[in-house]
């Protein structure tokens, strides 16, 4: 299916105050796959998520999604196509309660109460998170909010996914089972992030960016081994790749 | 800066009163924010000197909190609270108005005092019909039975945003509060200057935030409504219950029913 596809030919992003975000990044990714971007903070990483969802527009080059490139005309398809979980959960979840705002996606593409209904049930049971339909979101724990606003946009039944940070602010074991959740889905996947270890587990590929601009683009397992590009990017070896801190021996 | 902090509970407290399921709880909120705003206009409609005829209207609040399970002491609190506002409102009127208009046993009291009494008492009543209605309804409740009621879409999203991000706002004030408190070491004489900075910052933040969350809106397609899901069903009780109390409402306004229960007892007893 071609709309899962995402392809971004040479783009360049300035923010309105001169500073220059991306510079001339090419990638394409094709159905089904699951790409980890990474690279230090300030990188690009956020400004380059943006554009696939049409938040920014590129001051040259160009991304297309599927067979559509990203403009005003094609931005409401683009936005039920490319699912896209933010940062802070809270910024996602905007309703007052849990069941609301999993519902307010399906609500606005105009589906009868029944759908909406479904898709609700369907996308929290599918977080592990249906007995919190009706709580308020400023009551749920850290890794709570992390499922329900990944329910949000489960609701959409969107293509493709992508997710800045998806395990930030987690505790060990919400980050495990967040890796899980996330490994049961078949989208093609989009994962930001500077947790390494979840990248190896979750992404068989990785862009990893520096300065604005793509610096290596290739198997997860091959970029992670090579130490120059990683102290380049300003990255470490994830933790899973590194020689026992007692025993000495790799693997 | 504790008092955010419990500022903040007691909105959620409110919150899961909202959550009960008494007759009152059941009512369809329509009902209350209408039978609530009659309730308010007829109030706040008295004299400058008018406190006996008020007191009939104690009934609502004292029959909605009783009927809806509502703990006194939590509405007492809040009173409190919010009193020496209206305090502060009132508080010169038994200086500047000190001509006396009502002999108590002997003693003469001002104009001044008897308004000041009547200000106080305007102010209870209003505030707990108010905090009265959110804890039956709920705030959400409340948004959508203005919204069915005709008020502007805008006006019920603002009102539903307000109340999400309130506590995202709190903890965000708390978090700073907190951060200047723990580098201050014990000197309140931070001044007005960094109060000014942290404010500043704090909308700044909030701006951001707002644009985040717009963003997140729009990923999930949104056209500028939000749709508050759920049935409203006006029954007969409803219909019963907003007609009642607000023919009660204009009865007690037209009538004093105090002073025509004083005569009336006096003529029983004469």
């Amino acid at each position: 299916m071609s709309h899962h596809s995402i392809e971004v030919t040479d783009l360049s992003f300035a923010y309105p105050d001169g500073t220059s975000a991306l510079g001339g990044v090419t990638f394409r990714i094709t159905h089904g796959e699951s790409v980890a971007i990474v690279g230090a903070n300030g990188a690009g990483k956020s400004t380059l998520l943006m554009h696939l969802n049409g938040f920014l527009s590129p001051s040259a080059g160009s991304v297309r999604i599927g067979d559509a490139p990203v403009t005003a005309k094609t931005l409401p398809d683009i936005r039920k196509t490319v699912g896209m979980v933010f940062q802070d959960p809270d910024d996602q979840l905007f309703m007052p309660t849990v069941g609301e705002d999993v519902g307010f996606g399906p609500m606005n593409l105009g589906l009868p109460d029944e759908d909406i209904d479904a898709r609700v049930d369907d996308a929290l049971s599918r977080v592990g998170a249906l007995r919190l339909k009706d709580r308020p979101p400023y009551r749920l724990s850290g890794g709570e909010k992390r499922a329900v606003a990944i329910a949000t946009v489960l609701a959409m039944q969107p293509s493709i996914l992508v997710m800045d940070e998806p395990t930030s602010n987690l505790d060990p074991r919400a980050r495990r089972r967040l890796i899980e959740l996330l490994a049961t889905f078949d989208h093609t996947k989009i994962v930001a992030t500077h947790d390494l270890d979840m990248a190896l587990d979750l992404c068989e590929r990785t862009i990893v960016m520096c300065d604005g601009a793509v610096a290596a683009d290739g198997p997860t397992r091959e970029l992670f081994t090579d130490d120059a590009l990683l102290e380049a990017a300003g990255l470490e070896r994830p933790l899973g790749m590194r020689a026992c801190p007692v025993c000495g021996a790799t693997g | 800066m504790p008092s955010i902090e419990s500022g903040l509970y007691e909105l959620g407290q409110l919150d899961s009163l909202a959550r009960r399921d008494t007759p009152i709880h059941r009512l369809d909120p329509r009902a209350k924010v209408l039978t609530t705003l009659v309730f308010l206009v007829c109030v706040v409609s008295f004299g400058k000197y008018d406190v006996l005829p008020m007191l009939p209207y104690l009934l609502f609040p004292v029959v909605l909190a009783s009927e809806g399970d509502l703990p006194w002491r939590f509405f007492a609190r809040k009173l409190l609270v919010v009193a020496p506002f209206a305090v502060v409102i009132g508080m010169f009127n038994p200086l500047l108005d000190r001509a006396v208009i009502l002999h108590l046993g002997g003693v003469g009291v001002s104009g001044g005092w008897v308004s000041f009494v009547s200000i106080l008492l305007r102010f209870g009543l209003t505030t707990v019909a108010a905090l009265v209605l959110i804890a039956t309804t709920g705030f959400v409740g409340v948004c959508m039975a203005i919204e069915r009621l005709g008020a502007p879409d805008v006006f019920a999203t603002q009102l539903l945003f307000l109340y999400r991000y309130i506590f995202v706002l709190g903890d965000e004030a708390m978090r700073m509060v907190r951060a200047r408190a723990l580098r201050s070491f014990g000197r309140r004489g931070t001044g007005v200057r960094v109060y000014g900075h942290m404010l500043g910052s704090l909308l700044l933040r909030t701006y951001d935030r707002a644009q985040r969350v717009y963003l997140a809106m729009l990923c999930r397609g949104f056209d500028g409504h939000v749709r508050i899901r759920g049935q409203l069903r006006l029954s007969a009780r409803d219909v019963a219950f907003t007609l009642g109390w607000s023919a009660a409402f204009v009865l007690f306004r037209l009538f004093d029913v105090p002073l025509m229960a004083g005569l009336l007892i006096t003529k029983v007893l004469s």
